[in-house]
């Protein structure tokens, strides 16, 4: 596990990961959000995406795990707010930022996003970990 | 045509989840997790835990089957086709492991208009098998052209 100092303006250690083409059917079937936006090509088409989507929560997921990954594990993250914007595809790299705003205490603020191809897929996300 | 504000405060049913340790192996691989906390169940007891432990945001799988049908009321009369999963967020308690059992009780939170955009905010409340508060999520739904 890295060893990240939470002081205010540092960097998370990156999380960069690119969802193979059948990621949204594995989810689809671990989550059980079955949406066919997420998961037939035809049916996204005509309801006039550019075909198949990202689950929000995938992605959200990801956000989560930059954060865990940076805290040293799962019981680090006490709290993670998002906003989802605009629309993540599969095969294509997803990369998850952060920054500490606030270290105090041993509570830690993160601002942090996740983007796709230069657009942010998740916006305005905040993360409370404790370390 | 304005938002119908009369669900808001309506709660409904609670269900119980019974976290599998096989469950929580498929979730933490969907999402890309290679902590051996979430996938192998010998490490998870080295490390002092019970048996594997669910990533945070295995809060979505228990959470779904109360907060599923809470978007589908017709009471709440959230528009589907013009909706989107405007934001989420999900504060957490002690983490959830394979054989605990969660039980979710979800709500209306708020509903509300602005700038021709309904918002439709809905509340889940996860408690283990101990009582402890181990999850609340605000589901923020967003309906264009209200």
């Amino acid at each position: 596990m890295a060893e990240i100092s939470f002081s205010q303006g540092a960097q998370i250690p990156e999380v960069r990961v690119t969802p193979d083409k059948y990621l949204t059917n594995r989810y689809a079937g671990a989550s059980g959000d079955f949406n066919p936006i997420h998961i037939d090509e035809e049916f996204a088409k005509a309801v006039g995406l550019p075909g198949r989507i990202l689950h929000g929560l995938w992605s959200m997921a990801q956000v989560a795990r930059a954060q865990t990954e940076a805290a040293g594990g799962p019981a680090a993250l006490k709290r993670l707010s998002v906003q989802f914007r605009g629309m993540g595809v599969p095969e294509q790299e997803v990369v998850v930022t952060g920054t500490v705003r606030e270290a105090a205490d041993g509570r830690v603020l993160v601002d942090t996003v996740a983007e796709q191809g230069g657009t942010q897929i998740i916006r305005n996300a905040e993360a409370e970990l404790q370390v | 045509m304005p938002v119908n504000t009369k669900a808001i405060g309506k709660k409904y049913e609670p269900t119980t989840y019974a976290v599998g340790r096989e469950k929580i192996k498929e979730y933490a691989r969907a999402v890309g997790e290679t902590n051996p906390l979430h996938l192998d169940e010998k490490a998870a007891r080295e490390a002092g835990y019970a048996d594997v432990v669910a990533p945070p945001m295995f809060a979505v799988v228990y959470s779904s089957p109360s907060v599923a049908p809470s978007l589908f009321d017709p009471e709440v009369e959230m528009n589907f086709a013009m909706m989107v999963h405007g934001g989420q967020e999900f504060e957490w308690g002690p983490l959830v492991l394979a054989g605990d059992e969660i039980t979710t009780t979800a709500s209306v939170k708020d509903i509300s208009e602005r700038d021709g955009r309904g918002y439709y905010v809905f509340e889940s409340v996860s408690v283990n098998q101990r009582g402890e508060q181990v999850c609340r999520g605000t589901w923020t739904n967003i309906v264009r052209g209200v």
